[in-house]
Formats: structure tokens, C-alpha cells, sequence
């Protein structure tokens, strides 16, 4: 059973569909990248899995059923926009709102103390929230997220405003709790971020889906059947190679759709060529992305 | 915990800890403690003389009528000396044989004029001074006319007490007067402080709130109405302790004052009537506006734009006291009738009317149904608003999409 799952979303504001018949799956103990450009429904749909906005159409189910408290309080959320109260100190902000989420006061104080050595802001914990650096105030937010234990993580640009020891830091705690089998959703406009830690991805653009599944596949998909080679020597035509590119220290062939690549390198091997670099052309999530927004336009 | 008194609770416990609350809280005692000793501190300059003591005065009669009554009847406390001159008048004050003296010119019959002079910096005459010499005026031009007696009564001519019957003809209990009058209007205001206190609070926290980004954080752990309600009743909650707070201290407070006051606040009492109905308004009142802020913040971008807006609504509810006056000559106009019934103006013209005249039960009971009424409408308005709008940082929306979306939730 996916821990989420949205059927034919549906939601407009003033006319404008900015979510259009949406419907993915997250399964447990997977890291689900939700990624698109400025404006194209991310957030929307987010706050319609947290039951903030209300579809117009289609269903949801998050962990086994239609949302309500005893769910929510599963659900770990950090929103894109978001912040704290000033006054309150890092221990009294931790415990309050995960009081809310049906967290015992003396339960919620052990667990803060036990989250806040983990990201070594023990000492911190009776200081105002308005003390603490941005980065700082990032962290306890996501404290805040995980504080109740959730099943189920929604992350929105949780690395926006991190230096690189911090963001290294919430990497290693997201890829935890993945270990743990949660249920995470992440989204950013970070694609290196969710290269290095998504299994699967949905990208919408415009309130539609665009891409959805495998990031392996996904990128399968989208690669230009080409191979960079650098070797030593002379080299003649090969079979299944319909052009080349001589990029100075090495060259991509591009491939015909019915040569593998595999094909190529026995081709250069029992031709006797030293080659010191064969490597398949994949290209990045960030390249996969601009070529599908710019396709949108 | 049930969530919304988590909220509740941390609502109440933020709200009694800010400075601008326990500075508006104990302001009122303060200030009135501070209005009673400069009150006692006046009253005890202005005795001109302790008992035994006599004041003497000097005087000029350019007319030559006002030869006798230098001493009043009783326990003299002023003692009046004539001289021919004021040169002579002047030199005796100089000399502080006179406190100081006056002259009756000789048009004072066609003028009534009469100069005092004195060595003392003074806003007006002493009343005893006052009272003196109006006595002995009188006394000399009337000594011919009339008996001793008449004068003397001519002097007080009336001692006016009102005695107000009931419907069977019988003296009423309740009395009203000053002090009934007065408890109300009191309460009126502090219901109207702590009312607006309460509910600026809602508006400030929920514009902060926005400003921190703390809203969606919230909105994923509890419920827009569970928000709400947890806000309205801890704000409101601390706005009761308010109260609380200044009806004790206004009760020991009266004690205090009751021996520099005395007779003024000796007719000062709080009728149960206008405790159970104040604490009705104040608690009704404090909901309907606090709704109605709560909606107005989940609308605003900015606290600031917050409070501005809420002028609508704050400026609606002090209506009552900007015709205060008509209302007092007018309690069972129809005007009157109408501010009792709006739901806005209920609570601060209920309170004004209660000490004046007896409010129809059948106008409490309509005040009372009409603004639970608007409560509960406001209640499901708000909380719509206030789910579709809380989140929209940044802009206000327009009045349109407000309609829309009241009508579309």
C-alpha cells in the first residue's frame, strides 16, 4: 500500500487550473523528488496532500486514508514558507509544536534534547529563535518536522538558505530516515540534490505532469545515445555510429537507435585501440529539465 | 490535549507575558490610584483653615451700605474688617493684618461687580472665601427687607433630592442617580478597553504570525477552525483576566478612595444586574470582534494593514460613546433602540443605558439572540476567509475574490 497517493488532482484559483489531473504514488522508505519551474503547482499540491487546500477534484490517500488528525499527525511538514515565533526559545518552540502534533510535553522535551544533539545545537536549545543564525533557524524548523517521528516527511526547498556543512548535515539526517522506511517528498529547485538522493520523480510543469517514475529510467530516457571516447591512435568507421564530435580531449559518437553502446567498445577492443576514457552519454537532471520546460513553452 | 486548547493555552500564556499587556492591565489601577491621591492631596490644599482658626478679611464700601454682618451666624471662621480706602486696605495686606480684601464699587447694584485682591497666585477664589463674602452681601442688603431666617435661606435656597417610585407607587429600590450612572459608564469602558485589547492582540499575533511564516507550519498540525477558536478563546480568556483584574482593583480602590471621595463614592455600588449583563456583553462583544478581526488578519499581508483595516470595526463600536450624551437624554429613543439591537454597538450602549433606565426585557433578549446570532454567521465566515486567505502572503485580496470565495467555500 503507497503510503500517498493522489488520483486525478485537480485545483483552480480565479479560472486558472494550476493543478491539472495530478496523480503519483510514494511508496515507504523511498525519497520522492517533486520538482517543476517557478509557478507550476508544486506547492499547491503539496498543500492539498497536507489537507492546507482543499481539490477541486480527485482523491487522496495518505497512509492508508482520506487525511485527517490522527494522520496529520504522521505527516512531518516543512513548508517553503515558513518561519517560527521570535520570542520563543529553540527548546519551547520544539515542544510546542510537536505538541501539536499529540506529542506528550515530557516525551516532546526528551526527544528535542535527543534531536538538537544530533545537529549539535544542544547548547543552543534555550536561546530565542530571533538569536539564531538563518542556517540555525533552517535546522530547527526541520527539527520541528521530525520531532513527532512522522511516517511520512514532505520537504519543501529544505535547503534554501543552507551553507554547504548544514545542507551536507540534512542529507545525511533525510538519508536516515529513508533508512528508517519513512515515506519522504522533496521538493527543490536543487536537481544535483535530488539526483543524489531521489529514487523516484514527478515533475509538473504548468499544473501537468511532465516526467514521473524512476530516476534511472527517466534518465535512460532522456539520453542522446551518444558515448565521449578518448583513446590512442587512428580511428576508422565504425558501425553504428552516424556522426562525431570532436570535443578536444575526447569525442562523442552519437549512435544509431539500434546500436548499444556495449557494441561500440567490442568494435574499439578487437580493433586493438588504447582507449583511456569510454563513458555513456546520460545527461544531468538539470539538462533533463530545461530541455522539458523549454518544450513546454 | 484536545488541540485547541494547546492553542488556547499558548495563546493565553504568550498574551499575559507581553509588556503591553501588563502595562494596559495595571495602567487603570495605577491611574486611578495616582487620580485619588492627587484628588486627596487638592482637597487638603484647598482647607483654607483648620478648625478654630479664623480668616480675616478686608473690605471697601464705595456704596456705604454694607456696615453690619461682619461675622456670620454661628462659629465664625471669616472675619470681615471695613476700610475707607483701598490705599488703606492695601497697606493692611501688606502688613498681613488681612489675608486680602475686596471693593464694593459704587455701581455695584447696577453691575454686581466686586474686585478682590490678593497676595496668592490662584486659579479661582476658595469656595469658603467665595461662600464669605456672597454671604455678607447678602446679609447687609437684606437685613432691612426680611427676617434673619429668610435671609439665611435665601443664602441655600435648596437642598434638591429626587426620590424615584416604582410602578405600584412605592420608593424604588434602586435609586440610580450619580453612582448608577456612573458604575455603567465606567464598566462601558473598560468593557470597550479590554474588548479591543483582547481582540487588537488576535489581529497583531495572526499579523505577526503571517509575517513569520508560522501559519502553515500550524496548518498542518491542526485544523483552520481548531486555529481560530484556540486564538479567539485564549486571547479572550486574557482579556476576561483583564477585567477581572481591574474590577477588583476598582473595588479596593473604592475603599481606598472612600475616605479622600467619600460622599461622592459613598453612593458608588455595583448592582449584580450590571455584573451578569457586563460579563454577558463583555463576552459576547469580545467574540463577535474578535471574529471579525481574525478575519480581517487572515486577510491583511502586514499586522500594520491589519490594525488599519480593523478601524472599520472598532470605530463602528465607539459610536455609543461619541453620542453618549443623546443617549443619556435618550434612552428609549428609537435611535437608542436601534444601537441596542446592532450587534456592533450592543455591548457599550447596554452598558451606557443600564444606569439610566430600566432596559425591556424583550430589547436584551433581541440585543442578546442577534448578536449570538451574527457570532455564529461570523464564526463560519471567518473560518472560511480565514482557511483561503491566511496563507496569501504579500498581497491583499480584493473585495471580488473575497466574495468569491465566500461563496464558492
Amino acid at each position: 500500500m503507497p503510503t500517498v497517493e493522489l488520483n486525478n488532482i485537480c485545483k483552480s484559483y480565479n479560472d486558472n487550473l494550476v493543478v491539472n489531473n495530478v496523480s503519483f504514488t510514494v511508496a515507504q522508505g523511498e525519497i520522492f523528488g517533486l520538482i517543476g519551474p517557478n509557478g507550476a503547482g508544486k506547492t499547491t499540491t503539496i498543500r492539498i496532500v497536507m489537507d492546507i487546500t482543499k481539490p477541486d477534484s480527485g482523491e487522496i490517500s495518505v497512509l492508508g486514508e482520506s487525511l485527517n488528525e490522527a494522520t496529520k499527525n504522521r505527516i512531518g511538514y516543512l513548508p517553503e514558507e515558513r518561519g517560527l515565533y521570535k520570542k520563543l526559545t529553540v527548546l519551547q518552540s520544539l515542544v510546542y509544536l510537536a505538541s501539536l502534533k499529540g506529542i506528550e510535553t515530557r516525551l516532546a522535551n526528551s526527544r528535542a534534547e535527543e534531536l538538537l544533539k544530533r545537529v549539535d545545537m544542544l547548547p543552543h536549545k534555550d536561546k530565542k529563535i530571533e538569536e539564531l543564525s538563518r542556517g540555525m533557524g533552517q535546522i530547527i524548523q526541520f527539527l520541528v518536522t521530525i520531532m513527532h517521528n512522522p511516517q511520512l516527511l514532505i520537504l519543501d526547498e529544505p535547503f534554501a538558505g543552507l551553507d554547504p556543512v548544514n545542507t551536507k548535515l540534512l542529507k545525511e539526517v533525510i538519508l536516515e530516515l529513508r533508512s528508517q522506511g519513512k515515506a519522504i517528498i522533496l521538493s527543490t529547485h536543487m536537481m544535483n540534490e535530488v539526483e543524489a538522493l531521489c529514487d523516484r520523480i514527478l515533475m509538473i510543469n504548468k499544473g501537468r505532469i511532465v516526467l514521473y517514475g524512476e530516476l534511472a529510467e527517466i534518465k535512460s530516457k532522456y539520453r542522446n545515445n551518444s558515448v565521449f571516447l578518448d583513446f590512442d591512435g587512428v580511428l576508422g568507421e565504425i558501425e553504428g555510429v552516424v556522426g562525431k564530435k570532436n570535443n578536444g580531449e575526447y569525442v562523442e559518437l552519437f549512435l544509431d537507435r539500434e546500436t548499444p553502446p556495449q557494441k561500440i567498445l567490442e568494435q574499439l577492443l578487437s580493433w586493438g585501440v588504447s582507449i583511456n576514457r569510454f563513458e555513456v552519454s546520460t545527461p544531468s537532471l538539470n539538462e533533463i529539465f530545461l530541455q522539458v520546460v523549454e518544450k513546454g513553452r | 490535549m484536545n488541540k485547541t486548547i494547546l492553542i488556547l493555552k499558548h495563546e493565553f500564556g504568550q498574551t499575559i507575558r507581553r509588556k503591553s499587556f501588563i502595562i494596559m492591565t495595571l495602567a487603570f489601577p495605577l491611574l486611578a490610584l495616582i487620580a485619588i491621591g492627587i484628588f486627596g492631596f487638592t482637597q487638603g490644599m484647598e482647607k483654607p483653615a483648620p478648625p478654630g482658626e479664623v480668616v480675616i478679611i478686608g473690605y471697601v464700601d464705595e456704596m456705604g451700605v454694607f456696615s453690619g454682618y461682619t461675622e456670620q451666624p454661628g462659629e465664625p471662621t471669616v472675619i470681615l474688617i471695613g476700610y475707607e480706602t483701598p490705599e488703606e486696605a492695601t497697606g493692611a495686606l501688606l502688613a498681613e493684618e488681612i489675608s486680602e480684601y475686596f471693593i464694593i464699587p459704587s455701581d455695584y447694584m447696577t453691575t454686581g461687580v466686586v474686585a478682590r485682591y490678593t497676595l496668592e497666585r490662584e486659579l479661582e477664589p476658595p469656595g469658603e472665601i467665595r461662600w464669605a463674602i456672597k454671604s455678607f452681601l447678602l446679609s447687609n442688603l437684606l437685613r432691612e427687607q426680611t427676617s434673619l431666617e429668610v435671609t439665611e435661606r435665601a443664602k441655600a435656597p435648596m437642598a434638591l433630592t429626587s426620590i424615584r417610585l416604582d410602578e405600584t407607587g412605592q420608593v424604588a429600590t434602586d435609586q440610580g442617580g450619580f453612582g448608577a450612572f456612573i458604575v455603567p459608564y465606567l464598566f462601558s469602558i473598560l468593557l470597550l478597553m479590554a474588548i479591543f485589547t483582547s481582540s487588537g492582540f488576535l489581529l497583531q499575533g495572526l499579523g505577526e504570525e503571517k509575517e513569520n511564516r508560522v501559519i502553515e507550519i500550524l496548518l498542518s498540525s491542526v485544523s483552520a477552525r481548531q486555529l481560530l477558536t484556540g486564538k479567539v478563546l485564549g486571547l479572550g480568556a486574557a482579556g476576561l483576566l483583564q477585567m477581572l483584574i481591574w474590577l477588583l482593583s476598582a473595588g479596593v480602590l473604592a475603599r481606598m478612595a472612600s475616605t479622600t471621595i467619600g460622599g461622592l463614592l459613598s453612593t458608588l455600588q455595583i448592582p449584580s444586574n450590571l455584573l451578569v449583563l457586563g460579563l454577558v456583553y463583555f463576552i459576547l462583544g469580545y467574540l463577535l470582534f474578535a471574529i471579525l478581526m481574525a478575519g480581517v488578519g487572515s486577510i491583511s499581508p502586514t499586522a500594520r494593514e491589519g490594525q488599519q483595516l480593523s478601524m472599520i470595526f472598532t470605530m463602528s463600536a465607539v459610536i455609543p460613546f461619541m453620542i453618549a450624551p443623546f443617549i443619556m437624554n435618550n434612552p428609549s429613543h428609537v435611535v437608542t433602540q436601534v444601537l441596542t439591537l446592532f450587534p456592533i454597538t450592543a455591548p457599550i450602549t447596554v452598558m451606557i443605558r443600564l444606569g439610566l433606565t430600566d432596559i425591556p426585557t424583550w430589547e436584551l433578549i433581541a440585543s442578546i439572540s442577534l448578536l449570538v446570532i451574527v457570532i455564529i454567521g461570523s464564526l463560519v465566515l471567518a473560518a472560511k476567509v480565514f482557511r483561503t486567505f491566511l496563507l496569501m502572503y504579500g498581497k491583499r485580496p480584493r473585495l471580488r475574490e473575497i466574495i468569491k470565495s465566500l461563496r464558492e467555500a
